[in-house]
């Protein structure tokens, strides 16, 4: 088993002046049989970064080490096959001519391994995968998943230090990924195997993570269990792009007497004081699950919104409700409400089916608790409290 | 487009059926024309039914017992001539354009895109073109009259590359990088997946290779001079002599049955392959 140090790690394409970097000196630790997923939106570098961790793209800067009881070893120009990993990729690259077997068999008998490990090793994999059956068949007579076990099986029989999955959930149908997902963590907790997971779905991230990598715009945003990252977010793109429906972000002033006066110029008490003393420009955020109906008089360290709601939608055991915060005088009609990531959409409180049912029109009194608001630097987008 | 009416239907066979005579006509009569004796053939009109002679004939034009004012080699012989060109010229343009566009596909060189577009030019330069040159090429290198001045010139085929490029295009470059990391170096991923999975076009390209090669003339006619090196394409050719001598007609058209049956065999044994080839492609 390894650990992985990514230090400083940069990738550009091109050369010279007209060179493009898309990654910017990344440094990170991956403990020893440690789950890290990477996640970011499309475009943001992460698979690249697990390619060049897989030895499939060239290192243009920094150093990726991989630590194993042997010591410690810097990868950077080693041949993908020397660096004892196993990647699965997103459309599984099975080879479309040979057998299931002979898909998972073709890497160990490359390596030379006598017949009976082969066959050991992978009847093994077989078995832990539920493939038993399905050995002697070509990989265009098997469903999506069972592909996508085969895939994971072809990893298995490696044994290697690490694992690289590249969005290998991506084209499964919705219950097969939550099924897989399961799998995955099964499969990990048996064989405990260092593994990198790429994803560009947060859920995916959030349930499968030890600790996970939030990416954009190739840097990383914050490295962090799912919890902290979900509890405590470092920027404010971490704290939209994690968590559904994505948290409300306000731009505005932190104004005199425990108030925050938005752009949009609407006066909002605060329930206690902002962790960042003095006045100035600030960006507030609270995710639409933090916020209740009120009820009665306003107990210690709690403080009353008005939202006036304009679109109800109805999830199940939830309802989304939008709408426009009110001013802190309340008898005034509801002002408009800019948030800080997308410019004009609604305020969003996540409520109990069973318990609320709102209409269109109507004014909801909210219960707003100090420990669940989060302050940011506008200028900076960081977190002030950290 | 499926219509059903009658008259339609009488309308179209009765074409197809023409188109069939048209192209078949010929063949019966080649063949007709070989199971009678000489004599009987230069009677006007010819008989259209089978004669007799068929056997005697076959054996003639086969051993080279016949008496006909030509060429009279044993047309056996002119068939493995035959026989082994086109197979090597088949294989030969297969195997070179497997690997050329391998090479073009899969590695970075410097000057690759100009190699590309050098092979590319030499599809406007067909044999007949460079005839001459090749020629005296080869006769310098003293190839003539030999299997390898035969087919060697023949072999290069831009047509091949071409066509393998484009499919090797279309292989996902997953496939590629699963091998590298399995620890399958370049030629290991060219062997074990590259070219398994080409089988489909590689069968289609043998049929039109092996037909090609089969059917050579030009080529041949200058290369050739020596009756153990005839392929039999020249060899009915030699046959037929010029001026007044009689022409052993009886055994030029069994030679020509021979000469039409081994790409007949390879079309019909590799029809669903070829097919296949043209059609789809397993990925």
């Amino acid at each position: 088993m390894a650990s992985i140090s990514l230090r400083g790690i940069v990738k550009r394409y091109g050369s010279g002046p007209k060179a493009t970097a898309v990654i910017h000196g990344l440094d990170a630790e991956i403990g020893e049989g440690e789950f890290v997923v990477i996640v970011g939106p499309s475009g943001c570098g992460k698979s690249t970064l697990l390619r060049m961790v897989a030895g499939l793209e060239e290192v243009s800067g920094g150093q990726i080490v991989f630590c194993t009881a042997a010591g410690e070893r810097v990868v950077n120009e080693v041949e993908p096959a020397e660096r004892d990993i196993a990647m699965v990729f997103q459309n599984y690259a099975l080879y479309p001519h040979m057998s299931v077997y002979d898909n998972m068999a073709y890497g160990l008998k490359i390596a030379k391994l006598p017949k009976d490990e082969i066959r050991q090793r992978v009847e093994k994999a077989a078995r832990i995968l539920e493939l038993g059956g399905l050995l002697e068949r070509r990989p265009r007579q098997l469903s999506g998943g069972q592909r996508q076990r085969v895939a994971m099986g072809r990893a298995i029989v490696r044994q290697p230090e690490v694992f690289l999955f590249d969005e290998p959930l991506s084209n499964l149908d919705a219950k097969l990924r939550a099924q897989t997902r399961l799998e995955i963590q099964k499969l990990h907790a048996e064989l405990g195997v260092t593994s990198l997971f790429v994803t560009h779905d947060q859920v995916e991230a959030m349930t499968l993570a030890q600790r996970m990598i939030v990416m954009n715009g190739g840097r990383m945003e914050q490295f962090g269990t799912p919890e902290a990252v979900y509890a405590r977010p470092a920027t404010t793109f971490v704290a939209s792009f994690i968590g559904s429906p994505p948290m409300n972000l306000l731009t505005g002033r932190l104004g005199p007497r425990a108030t925050f006066v938005t752009d949009a110029g609407v006066r909002l008490a605060l329930p206690g004081a902002a962790p960042v003393a003095g006045e100035g420009e600030r960006i507030l955020g609270v995710r639409p699950e933090h916020l209740g109906v009120a009820h009665g008089e306003p107990a210690a360290g709690e403080a009353r919104w008005t939202l006036k709601v304009e679109v109800v939608e109805m999830l199940g055991a939830e309802r989304l409700v939008h709408g426009r915060l009110g001013d802190v005088d309340g008898a005034a009609a509801p002002a408009s409400v800019v948030q800080a990531t997308a410019p004009g959409s609604l305020f969003t409180v996540r409520l109990d089916a069973s318990e609320h049912s709102p209409r269109a029109g109507e004014v909801l009194p909210l219960r707003v608790l100090a420990e669940r608001l989060h302050w940011f630097d506008p200028s900076s987008q960081r977190r002030l409290d950290d | 487009m499926i219509e059903r009416r009658p008259a339609l239907t009488v309308l179209s066979h009765l074409v197809l059926v023409l188109g069939v005579l048209i192209v078949a006509f010929p063949i019966y009569l080649t063949f007709i024309a070989s199971t009678h004796t000489a004599q009987d053939i230069v009677q006007a009109p010819m008989s259209l039914w089978p004669g007799g002679h068929a056997l005697d004939n076959y054996w003639a034009a086969l051993t080279g017992t016949g008496e006909g004012g030509g060429s009279n080699a044993p047309v056996g012989r002119m068939m493995l001539v035959s026989l082994v060109c086109a197979l090597v010229i088949t294989v030969g343009k297969i195997t070179i354009s497997l690997l050329s566009a391998f090479a073009v596909v899969y590695f970075r060189f410097p000057l690759r895109g100009l190699c590309f577009w050098a092979i590319f030019v030499t599809l406007m330069l067909p044999v007949e073109v460079r005839i001459g040159p090749t020629y005296q090429v080869v006769a310098d290198l003293g190839l003539l009259n030999t299997y390898a001045g035969l087919t060697v010139p023949l072999i290069a085929s831009a047509t091949a590359t071409f066509l393998f490029r484009q499919f090797f295009l279309t292989v996902p470059d997953e496939l590629v990088e699963a091998s590298r990391i399995d620890g399958a170096g370049p030629m290991r991923f060219f062997i074990d997946t590259l070219v398994p999975l080409s089988a489909t076009s590689i069968a289609a390209l043998f049929v039109i290779q092996f037909i090609y090669g089969w059917n050579q003339y030009l080529w041949p006619l200058l290369a050739t001079t020596s009756e153990d090196m005839y392929p039999v394409v020249i060899g009915i050719k030699r046959m037929i002599a010029g001026g007044d001598a009689a022409v052993g007609w009886n055994l030029v058209m069994a030679t020509a049955i021979l000469a039409m049956l081994p790409p007949a065999l390879v079309v019909i044994l590799m029809q669903k392959w070829f097919v296949k080839g043209l059609v789809d492609t397993e990925k």
